[in-house]
């Protein structure tokens, strides 16, 4: 057996109806995974754009294109090879912990403070998948009460 | 036009030139069922169960390459009708299945007998619409024609709000369907085909693969051609019996769980894999890492995710059989040469001779494969063949004489008993000059029985050979093989009596024992035209053989049981 690794596709599809539930359906009756998935219009179109972050072998990938090549309101699959990759996180903190700590800790992955009030502390990043990993175990010491990730978002290059 | 929803669907029905549709009433349909009512341009026929009505619509599509029709009403109705659209999904029926749906304003409330059709019907159909406002119905109805029968077919949808059906909006059905984003490849890739093509001229052992998407295309005529000038012999699955006629010297037989020895054995021992419209069924690889071991594989398929999705293909060919085929056979023309398979055809006939698809005669019980031959003696090609699901269903394929493309009818990925008898209405609704024949079995007639009432009613005279066994017999031969005989819960010792049954409802029965009396009874029925019902005693612990057990290499096949 190969090894299933990490893949990313970008799903364009008609805006309409009932198309995003078409694809989870296929992904779970067909039992692939998803390890994350979003979407949004396209600006000034008809269309959406997904993203999902999957993982499976060559052979399995290749049904995964074609199968959802084969829903009817689905125009376009893309297999990243050569991508630009971002995912974003938002952070909760405790107001008690040190801010400008956090704030310095952020700007290291393209992040930063975004919304401070009486009781907790939001940051956010938007950075690679991985870094976004390292900068979540990074924060552990500040003790978040709260992680929230997007999913990734994706270009070719 | 401004008309309503429900007039709507009767118009798109009619610009579809629909002769018949099969359907059961209820409230949220009922709008399209008072324009059915008013209107003569095609017949409606009241199945007894949505569940027949679905299968009569797939039988009818499968013996006559048109799309299939059948209407149905919203909750109880719509989820009756489920197995007929998963039963069409998994063997490729073009059908437009039409739901009613509590009104918009109910959606999502649990209305009365309100559920979520289209999120049900999303996994067992090749697409589904919710209507949601009637000037889209036109669009959507002609997309689901459109769709269910081009491509790779199958069944398509449509769910229609009770409110939607008696909303007033234009009608205008002649626009062409535009899908931006849904474009078949329906003409396979000339260098493809031409490397295909030296790969063939250069082989020793090539194999004919033959499948269902050969019947799906109407390429019958092109692949017997194709066959007959390459000189290169031919496996069958399941779906594509009576592509090649049964006494074509270049037909091996069936291959697969319960395809023939030669067949199973051709298949291990070929060098190059010519696949038509097969989908490499677990059913017919048996143990994948063994399957065709040596071989390339050319595979020709209009769907692409059929192609190496289970079987690597060193020759991928994406497009419509017919095409391609027609193709193949000019390249062939200058290409092949016959006399190299020679020695090839001798192996065949080795193994032909080596182990012959026989039984054994009893002299006092039937065989059920006697029953099925001479049917095919009597009858051949003046009868349509539908089975059940089981025993009956494999003997059927493996010793009924086809000699046509759509000749043969049954329920193949899905294996859904009940399916026979509704599938055999339809048929005969499609081509009513022949003989319907449904060959069931004493287990899968009763699961769709009520379709007595709708053949008697609308005159359908189908004729159902039972081989009855007093066993779910499939079930029971694999207790009989692999659960060390224990039967549990396959003995059907109790029966009804199935010669009152179908006089009951004004259909004619027959109880058979002998030779003389099957023969007298079939020449009865087939005289009377009238619905019927033959209780043919068999001999009750008959095993389909050869098999291949699930999972096995298909060389490694039982070719008979000995009781012990
Ligand atoms: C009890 C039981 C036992 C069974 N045992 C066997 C057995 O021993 N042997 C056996 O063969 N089967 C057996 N089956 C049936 C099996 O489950 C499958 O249904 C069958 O093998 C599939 O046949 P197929 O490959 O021809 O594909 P189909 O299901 O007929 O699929 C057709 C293929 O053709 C393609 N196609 C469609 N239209 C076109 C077109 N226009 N141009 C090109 N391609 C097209 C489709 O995309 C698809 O890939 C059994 C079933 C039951 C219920
Ligand atoms: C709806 C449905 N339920 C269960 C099965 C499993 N099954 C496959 S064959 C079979 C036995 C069929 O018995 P019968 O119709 O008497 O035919 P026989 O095998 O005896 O010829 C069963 C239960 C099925 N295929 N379909």
């Amino acid at each position: 057996m190969e090894e299933a690794a990490r893949r990313v596709i970008s799903v364009i599809v008609i805006n309409e109806a009932s198309v995003l539930s078409r694809i989870t359906d296929l992904f779970s009756g067909r039992g692939y995974n998803i390890t994350s998935l979003t979407v949004a219009p396209i600006p000034e179109s008809r269309y959406s754009r997904l993203t999902i972050v999957t993982s499976g072998s060559v052979r399995v990938m290749e049904q995964i294109t074609k199968q959802l090549h084969k829903l009817i309101p689905v125009l376009k699959v893309i297999e990243h090879a050569d991508l630009v990759e971002k995912e974003m996180a938002l952070v909760k903190f405790p107001i008690s912990e040190n801010l400008s700590d956090i704030s310095t800790l952020c700007s290291a992955y393209n992040g930063n403070i975004v919304n401070v009030s009486e009781e907790v502390i939001i940051a956010m990043v938007a950075d690679e998948p991985k870094r976004v990993d390292y900068f979540l175990s990074a924060v552990k010491r500040f003790h978040p009460k709260e992680i929230v990730r997007s999913g990734a978002v994706a270009l070719e290059r | 036009m401004q008309i309503s929803g429900a007039q709507m669907v009767i118009e798109a029905l009619i610009a579809e030139n629909v002769d018949t549709i099969f359907g059961y009433p209820g409230g949220a349909i009922m709008n399209v069922y008072d324009e059915i009512y008013k209107q003569n341009s095609f017949k409606h026929i009241l199945a007894r169960h949505e569940q027949a009505a679905v299968h009569a619509a797939e039988g009818y599509a499968k013996a006559s390459g048109k799309v299939g029709v059948a209407m149905i009403t919203s909750g109880p109705g719509f989820t009756n009708a489920v197995t007929g659209l998963a039963d069409a999904y998994m063997d490729s029926v073009p059908m437009v299945v039409i739901s009613g749906q509590v009104p918009m304003s109910l959606i999502g409330t649990d209305a009365f007998q309100e559920i979520d059709a289209v999120g049900i019907s999303r996994s067992c159909t090749k697409h589904n619409y919710l209507v949601t406002d009637a000037a889209d119905l036109p669009r959507i109805l002609k997309e689901a024609f459109y769709i269910a029968r081009t491509g790779r077919p199958g069944p398509v949808h449509v769910d229609i709000p009770k409110d939607v059906t008696a909303q007033i909006a234009t009608f205008d059905y002649s626009k062409p369907v535009e899908l931006e984003t849904y474009k078949p490849n329906i003409n396979g890739n000339l260098r493809q085909i031409k490397k295909a093509m030296e790969a063939i001229a250069e082989a020793k052992r090539p194999l004919f693969y033959l499948g269902g998407g050969i019947i799906n295309s109407n390429a019958g005529e092109e692949i017997r051609k194709l066959v007959q000038m390459t000189g290169i012999p031919a496996v069958e699955t399941l779906m594509a019996r009576g592509t090649l006629r049964f006494d074509d010297p270049l037909l091996i037989s069936m291959l697969g769980m319960h395809g023939s020895y030669a067949a199973n054995m051709a298949m291990s021992e070929t060098d190059l894999v010519i696949g038509l419209g097969a989908r490499f069924d677990d059913r017919v690889t048996g143990k994948l890492s063994e399957f065709a071991k040596n071989a390339k594989v050319i595979h020709v398929d209009i769907d692409p995710a059929s192609i190496s999705k289970l079987v690597n293909a060193d020759f991928p060919i994406v497009g419509d059989l017919k095409n391609v085929a027609t193709s193949m056979i000019e390249i062939a023309k200058t290409t092949i040469d016959k006399e190299r398979y020679t020695p090839w055809l001798d192996t065949i006939a080795n193994f032909n001779k080596l182990h012959p698809l026989s039984y054994k005669e009893d002299t006092v019980e039937l065989k059920p494969q006697w029953i099925i031959q001479r049917v095919g003696e009597l009858l051949g090609d003046d009868a349509n063949i539908s089975t059940d699901v089981g025993q009956h269903q494999m003997w059927t394929a493996q010793f009924y004489p086809f000699s046509r493309p759509r000749q043969w009818i049954t329920s193949g990925g899905l294996g859904t008993m009940g399916f026979g008898f509704p599938a055999a209405m339809g048929v005969k609704v499609a081509d009513p000059s022949r003989v319907s024949i449904n060959f069931t079995g004493d287990g899968s007639i009763l699961m769709n029985v009520q379709e007595l009432m709708t053949t008697v009613e609308y005159k359908l005279p189908v004729i159902n050979i039972i081989l009855n066994n007093n066993y779910l017999g499939m079930v029971r031969q694999w207790q009989t093989l692999f659960y060390n005989k224990r039967h549990s819960s396959t003995d059907l010792s109790i029966q009804p009596d199935f010669v009152k049954l179908a006089e009951a409802f004004g259909g004619i029965g027959y109880r058979v024992g002998t030779k003389e009396e099957f023969d007298a009874a079939l020449k009865d029925a087939v005289e009377k035209n009238v619905v019927a019902f033959i209780d043919v005693k068999v001999h009750r612990l008959e095993n389909v053989m050869p098999m291949v057990p699930a999972g096995g290499s298909l060389f490694n096949m039982m070719l008979e049981y000995k009781e012990k």
